[in-house]
């Protein structure tokens, strides 16, 4: 790709990028979120046109106007988000939208016998029969593989595949990437995080504000080389974590049982402790419990059985709106669901709580004077990047939204808090700035809970973590006696041999 | 955010306020094609609507005083809206608010005027708070849609209304001359609205539904109460996570949605008709929701949007009697105006969010 030109309203997403990839290799596109690496392989893709520069494939200029022109080139892309009919099995899916070797009717026998083909080349250990829905998330990014495969895609672009993984899904995919460009294939590996970028990758490309940063070899570069050419300054990888001393337990749940989205239990007798000034990192693959254990915790779902206590006080029956007021602070993982009224302006969702409290109104009129003095501190104190406390919440970017949240609910000065991703899709700059806060929390002796998917981030700030696997607490271990590996096993919901 | 971003928004707060304009403009376009397919020369026909609604003082007249009650039920849909429930009560709840207003005021005539004006409008917004507040209540208790709910709950108090105009309520004058059209006794004259033009309809409770607009316009964004009504209608999940008791406020929000609608009908027999009588909802439940959405649900935009709205019910007529064109095209007409409000709503809406999705 050269010279590749793509604008949007009011951005240049990406400025005159050059890109290659050859045969056989691991070529990784390394970038904060918007930086354009999304954009530029959905250009190459068929997905968006670009405005200048040209795609050569072999040397040669082709045209890539949509999807199917790219497959027609061998070009396969794997999504995040997955893109399978979960009632078909894995076999209707490849198949889906192929013409049959037999003109109107379906080969399926035929789909099948290469898959399973294609499966054993690349020890995908794929069922071809399997309903989708019954798969593991790892599982279905082999179908997302055998998809692509089936079609003949020869360079393949993966876009963030390690995000939804446990630390050993994430080796075994990349042992079939690595026999896969052994067997001649390409791959473009987008990613964000620095370690698994190093450690796949044969060359990396660095973008930044839709500029190309640069292309280098993975050999010889440092996880903090990497991060300067994404964020334009050093960055601080490790986190100055300074000890201090624990106190009483704040936040303590007992036995607590809930029932999740779908009726299910999905919170089965959990019980911790988080004292104050400790940091709990709850890790897990996503959907095992977490979201309702933080929802129990900030008062949104009912329990079952068991109970909560928040500061010695039983809490269990409180609604979220007294919890609050009684020194609780949630950051949820949906942020623009439940973080924010995304129509509001900054200044009306900085007092989402407190707006019924004085100084913020006097009886029921509010006092904009007030408002106004507040929001502006909160937005200089959390550097939230806003044109003005006037301006609707929507049109910041997720990583001010994020800090716009940590404003309003740290400036209660929370006795526990509960952080849920809080820095899932923000950019490097913002995630220092989270992290940076929630660590000096701690040492003003706040008992939080971290809920992420991000095993670096877990390992990073917490004292201990809690493991989650089917809504319960596999283990809790101290920060200093796990590894990566043993988080990776409880997440799998094995107990590892001491 | 960067210098192109700030224009880019005011420029969508020019294309937001221009919107409502080509609305009206692509509807009209569109009306005259039909008025071509009936044979008439639309520039006529729109000549004809335009100088029957704005031409004369009678016009002016006719349309405003159609448009008091479209502004307060307009008023009470930008409630309703905001605290993101739909209203489609109105027509039962100006009923409703009629017929408690004509009876409270026949039941006290002999009460002072000072006293008994106020209270019957009142007793006529107190009736449709209460049939606006049941929707409301079935529905944050028992997740009742309130679309379906208010409609039915208009064939209600419709047969009340029968039930009451051929019984209780009837005229006696009317069961002495044998008559019995269904209508109830006049009100006692206390408790008539000024008359702001003689010899027109035009009465003083236009004045009272403007100071209202201003009056909602302060409750819904700067008060307490209006900042969680709208919390509630945007995200009644962060709302609830920020400890606002949801659905208290959407009750609270259709009753008082319910309760300007029985304004509306309090004022419409207090200003116009001076007793009960059938029909005298005239469909306002339902045009006020379109004057509303006109509006673009802010109750000042209300305001010339139910005066656009009445000007087009007043001057439908005069068209239909001059170019004899069927009344019922302005309902036609009425139609497409909300189709192309919301379909460039939508649009706009969706431009934006791709706009956001695009950057990532």
């Amino acid at each position: 790709m050269r010279g590749i030109v793509k604008r949007f309203p009011g951005v240049l997403a990406c400025d005159a990028v050059d890109f290659d990839i050859r045969r056989g290799e691991v070529h990784a596109l390394l970038g904060e979120n918007g930086a354009g690496k999304s954009t530029l392989m959905k250009i190459l893709y068929g997905l968006y046109s670009h405005e200048e520069g040209t795609i050569l494939l072999n040397g040669e200029p082709v045209s890539i106007r949509t999807p199917t022109d790219a497959i027609e080139l061998g070009i396969g892309m794997i999504h995040q988000h997955f893109m399978l009919v979960d009632t078909l099995t894995v076999t209707e899916n490849v198949a889906l939208g192929l013409p049959s070797s037999r003109g109107p009717l379906l080969d399926l026998d035929r789909v099948a016998a290469r898959i399973r083909e294609l499966s054993e080349t690349y020890r995908l250990d794929v069922n071809p029969d399997a309903l989708v829905w019954t798969l593991a998330v790892g599982e279905r990014q082999r179908v997302e593989i055998i998809k692509a495969l089936y079609r003949g895609a020869a360079l393949l672009i993966l876009d963030e595949p390690t995000a939804v993984l446990t630390p050993q899904e994430v080796d075994d995919l990349f042992h079939i990437l690595r026999r896969m460009t052994q067997d001649g294939h390409s791959l473009i590996f987008i990613s964000h995080k620095l370690h698994e970028v190093l450690n796949i990758s044969d060359r990396i490309t660095v973008l930044r504000e839709g500029k190309l940063m640069g292309t280098v070899p993975a050999q010889g570069m440092s996880r903090a080389d990497l991060a300067r050419m994404m964020v334009g300054r050093d960055v601080l990888l490790e986190r100055n974590r300074s000890p201090v001393a624990q106190g009483s337990a704040r936040l303590v749940l007992e036995n607590v049982s809930a029932l999740g989205v779908t009726g299910h239990e999905s919170l089965r007798g959990v019980s911790l402790q988080i004292h104050a000034g400790e940091i709990l990192g709850v890790a897990g693959v996503s959907g095992n419990g977490q979201r309702e254990l933080a929802e129990v915790i900030a008062g949104l779902r009912a329990v079952t059985s068991g109970w909560v206590e928040m500061d010695g006080l039983d809490v269990t029956g409180q609604a979220a709106g007294e919890r609050t007021q009684t020194g609780f602070a949630y950051i949820p993982e949906e942020r623009m669901h439940d973080g924010v009224v995304r129509e509001f302006s900054v200044s009306e969702n900085l007092i989402l709580q407190d707006h019924t409290r004085p100084p913020y109104s006097k009886g029921i009129f509010l006092d904009f004077a007030h408002i106004a003095q507040h929001s502006q501190e909160l937005v200089r104190n959390f550097r939230v990047k806003t044109p003005g406390i006037e301006t609707p919440t929507k049109s910041l970017s997720g990583g001010n939204i994020q800090k716009l949240i940590l404003a309003r609910e740290l400036a209660r000065l929370p006795k526990v808090l509960v952080a849920a991703q809080p820095t899932r899709g923000v950019d490097i700059g913002a995630m220092e700035y989270i992290h940076q806060r929630l660590l000096d929390q701690r040492e003003t002796g706040t008992a939080t809970l971290l809920i992420s998917e991000d095993l670096d981030e877990v390992l990073a700030l917490s004292d201990r973590i809690a493991v989650m696997y089917e809504g319960r607490v596999m283990d809790i271990v101290k920060r200093e006696e796990t590894s990566a590996e043993e988080l990776g096993l409880l997440m799998a919901g094995v107990y590892p041999e001491r | 955010m960067a210098a192109h971003e700030r224009t880019q928004f005011t420029l969508d707060r020019i294309t937001g306020a221009a919107l409502p304009v080509l609305a009206v403009a692509g509807a009209l376009v569109v009306g005259a094609l039909l008025l071509l397919m009936l044979g008439v020369n639309p520039f006529t026909a729109y000549a004809a609507l335009f100088n029957g609604a704005l031409g004369n003082v009678s016009g002016i007249t006719q349309t405003l005083t159609k448009a008091t009650p479209l502004l307060l039920v307009g008023l009470g849909i930008c409630i309703a809206f905001r605290g993101g429930v739909i209203n489609i009560g109105g027509e039962g709840q100006i009923i409703l608010g009629a017929v408690s207003a004509s009876a409270f005021a026949i039941g006290f005539s002999h009460w002072p005027g000072w006293l008994l004006l106020p209270l019957t409008m009142l007793a006529g917004t107190l009736a449709g708070l209460v049939w606006g507040g049941i929707p409301g209540w079935l529905k944050a208790r028992m997740g009742v849609n309130e679309i379906l709910s208010t409609v039915m709950m208009n064939q209600i108090a419709l047969q009340v209304m029968n039930f009451l105009l051929r019984g209780p309520m009837l005229d006696p004058a009317q069961i002495a001359a044998g008559t019995n059209i269904p209508q109830s006794a006049a009100l006692p004259e206390a408790v008539w609205l000024t008359r702001l033009v003689p010899r027109t309809l035009f009465h003083s409770g236009a004045i009272l539904a403007v100071i209202l607009a201003v009056a909602v316009y302060f409750l819904l964004w700067r008060t307490t109460i209006g900042y969680r009504i709208r919390a509630v209608g945007l995200n009644a999940a962060a709302s609830r996570y920020a400890g606002i008791p949801v659905s208290r406020y959407v009750v609270l929000s259709m009753a008082l949605s319910g309760a300007f609608c029985g304004l509306a009908g309090a004022v419409e027999v207090m200003g116009v008709h001076h007793r009960m009588i059938e029909g005298m909802s005239g469909g306002y439940g339902f045009s006020g929701i379109v004057a509303a959405l006109f509006g673009k649900l802010h109750p000042l935009g209300a305001i010339p949007a139910s005066a656009i709205f009445g000007s087009l019910l007043v001057g439908a007529d005069k068209m239909q009697r001059s170019v004899q064109v069927p009344s019922s095209l302005v309902v036609a007409l009425q139609g497409l105006i909300v189709l192309f409000v919301v379909a460039s709503d939508l649009y706009v809406r969706r431009r934006s969010r791709r706009r956001m999705e695009e950057r990532e």
